[in-house]
């Protein structure tokens, strides 16, 4: 009888499994510490990209002359630069420029990558060879490099940048999941779908692409700290976003002049990137653990 | 009268294999070259034989999930192979697979239900308000419980993996499934639910099977007609109690010696068979057996023996061997 009713019971009210499954890797993942600060970073850089600019003293283009290069103080925790800014608002203020190349240019490489990437492992043939050619074509220029080329060839501003970004992204992406791709194809249950007269529409969408999404967040996740780190250097090159634009990479191309007098200047920027991409990094690195195919078993 | 559901006729399956820079074919895996058999309706077919010997390939070819080369291919009287993609797409419906591996055989992020509501969904078989009934229905039939419905793959044992892939199978009523090495995988115990599970099935729903095998006490114990398969071509064939009683050619024999016998008195001569299976790249000409054969002649390695029957066969029973009269007569003795 007992028995009977917690069976009926299951049934009426079923709990989601895929809500179930998530909170598993969500589970996993709380087990990696280092992740789990990463995440918790991350969680805080978002927040600051958004409310920060409303809550630091100073605005992002505000000058004061008298007080230039002035060092850490209680009234300026990170100093000022050549102008006499405060560099800690104008950090605060950059935050958002930083987070929204980062996720903006991912998400664009992502899409295009992983459509490149399903048909060409998917079909194979013809198709593969040439969309893989092309590929290798942009993996052959160092990254900044061709980075630097399509913002001389557009102009240098920052959606530019993010496009130059993105552009040298997509070959990741778009290998990573053709190889998986062509693991997830060769497995039975494709051929059992097949076997049942699934269209290809069909198998690389309910099929594949679900089983080749771990991967893709991964590398998404580790690909913003290297679009972050490339717009930082395109900036720095005087080839991204403009002065004053409060971009970190620019600012430290600015600080780059007075690097003896007031180091400051170039050591904060800097530190808020290497902080943001560490963080980007080990929290990739934990969801890669959590996400692992072989946890099934 | 039986009426033949399946008839495979001069079946080839080559995969070119690429090389060079610009990935020319270079040469041909010949995985299955010229088989033909039938499967009578309700029956089931074995096809026996070692690994790489071209068993699995034949029934992929059959099912189209790999395109074959040559041959034809009549189901219910229609041509497969004349089938454009939509009306195969069509014909799926009557003939499913089951899997070799439980593991491999259903999508891991998808659960029981949504396994079975596709396949129903694919094929429309079900309209979309009864589909829950059925599912449970399918459930039930291959001895899970309607509790496990929303269960993901890692979830169920190896065996409770393949009554899944079994249910999605019998989720769109085939008529005809093939079964490739379904219980290999399994433990033994196991297996024999399985494979009672397939025979209930069959009497069930009038099922014909083409069943995929190398374990020939499945075989035995699952089968109506045998083919014995070697490096590409059908040997063998004929009712079970033939090949298994009656054997004919030296293949089927040293294949069949094979078999533990549980009984510590029984002497058997067991034939073991000298050299490797040669490559289905270049298969030997004549007949594909020769470099292994202990009666092999000069006549095999030139003729190509083809499948006839001799006076002490019955039934549909053929064999493709130039000696089988002579071997049983005692007047053509082994080499070795």
């Amino acid at each position: 009888m007992l028995a009977e009713s917690t069976v009926q019971e299951s049934m009426t009210k079923p709990s989601n499994p895929h809500i179930e499954n998530a909170k598993n890797i969500f589970k996993r993942l709380k087990k990696n510490k280092a992740a789990m600060v990463g995440g918790f970073l991350i969680l805080l850089f978002i927040l600051t990209a958004f409310i920060g600019p409303f809550l630091v003293p100073y605005g992002a283009g505000e000058q004061n002359l008298v007080n230039k290069l002035q060092g850490p103080s209680a009234e300026h925790w990170f100093g000022t630069d050549h102008l006499g800014r405060d560099i800690f608002s104008r950090i605060i203020h950059g935050m958002s420029i930083t987070l929204y190349i980062g996720f903006f240019s991912v998400f664009i490489a992502a899409i295009f990558g992983v459509v490149i990437g399903i048909v060409s492992g998917y079909y194979g043939g013809k198709i593969d060879t040439l969309l893989m050619r092309l590929m290798d074509v942009l993996l052959a220029f160092p990254g900044i490099l061709l980075a630097l080329g399509v913002v001389t060839i557009l102009r240098p501003n920052l959606n530019n940048v993010i496009l130059a970004v993105a552009v040298f992204s997509v070959p990741a992406f778009a290998r990573i999941v053709r190889g998986s791709t062509l693991a997830v194809k060769e497995l039975e249950y494709i051929d059992a779908v097949r076997a049942l007269g699934a269209g290809d529409v069909r198998i690389i969408f309910r099929h594949i692409l679900p089983n080749v999404f771990s991967p893709i967040i991964v590398q998404a996740t580790l690909r913003i700290a290297t679009a972050i780190l490339t717009a930082a250097g395109l900036s720095f090159l005087g080839l991204g976003a403009q002065p004053p634009t409060p971009e970190w990479g620019a600012m430290l191309s600015d600080g780059r002049n007075y690097i003896f007098d007031a180091g400051h200047v170039a050591l904060f920027p800097g530190l808020a990137i290497v902080v943001v991409v560490l963080a980007f990094n080990i929290f990739g690195d934990g969801l890669r653990d959590a996400l692992d195919p072989k946890m099934k078993s | 009268m039986t009426t033949k559901l399946l008839e495979v006729n001069n079946l080839k399956q080559y995969f070119p294999i690429k090389g060079g820079v610009f990935g020319r074919t270079v040469n041909h895996v010949k995985a299955v070259d010229d088989v033909s058999f039938y499967v009578n309706e309700g029956e089931t077919l074995s096809i026996v034989g070692e690994s790489g010997c071209g068993k699995s390939t034949t029934g992929r070819a059959v099912l189209r999930l790999d395109e074959p080369t040559e041959g034809d291919i009549q189901f219910n009287g229609e041509n497969l192979l004349d089938l454009n993609k939509n009306d195969m797409r069509k014909k799926r419906k009557d003939m499913q697979i089951i899997f070799q591996d439980p593991y491999a055989s259903i999508n891991p992020r998808q659960t029981v239900r949504q396994v079975l509501e596709e396949a129903m969904a694919i094929q429309d078989v079900v309209p979309k308000a009864d589909r829950v009934d059925k599912m449970m229905e399918l459930l039930d039939t291959v001895g899970l419980g309607s509790h496990q419905l929303d269960r993901f793959p890692h979830e169920f044992s190896g065996g409770q993996r393949q009554r899944v892939g079994i249910a999605r199978a019998l989720a769109v009523d085939p008529k005809f499934i093939i079964c490739d090495e379904s219980v290999s995988a399994l433990d033994v115990s196991i297996q024999a639910q399985v494979l009672n599970l397939l025979k209930n099935l069959q009497e069930q729903y009038n099922l014909t099977y083409l069943f995929i095998a190398h374990d020939l006490g499945v075989v035995r114990h699952i089968s109506d007609r045998v083919a014995v398969m070697y490096l590409g071509r059908v040997v063998e064939i004929g009712e079970k109690e033939e090949i298994f009683d009656n054997p004919k050619h030296p293949y089927t024999k040293s294949l069949l010696s094979a078999i533990p016998v549980p009984d510590p008195s029984h002497k058997q001569e067991r034939i073991v068979l000298k050299g490797d299976v040669p490559s289905p790249i270049d298969p030997p000409p004549g007949c594909r057996f020769h470099t292994r054969c202990p009666f092999a002649t000069e006549k095999c390695r030139d003729e190509t023996p083809e499948l006839r029957k001799t006076e002490t066969m019955t039934g549909t029973h053929e064999a493709a061997c130039h000696y089988m009269e002579d071997i049983e007569a005692g007047r053509h003795k082994a080499a070795y």
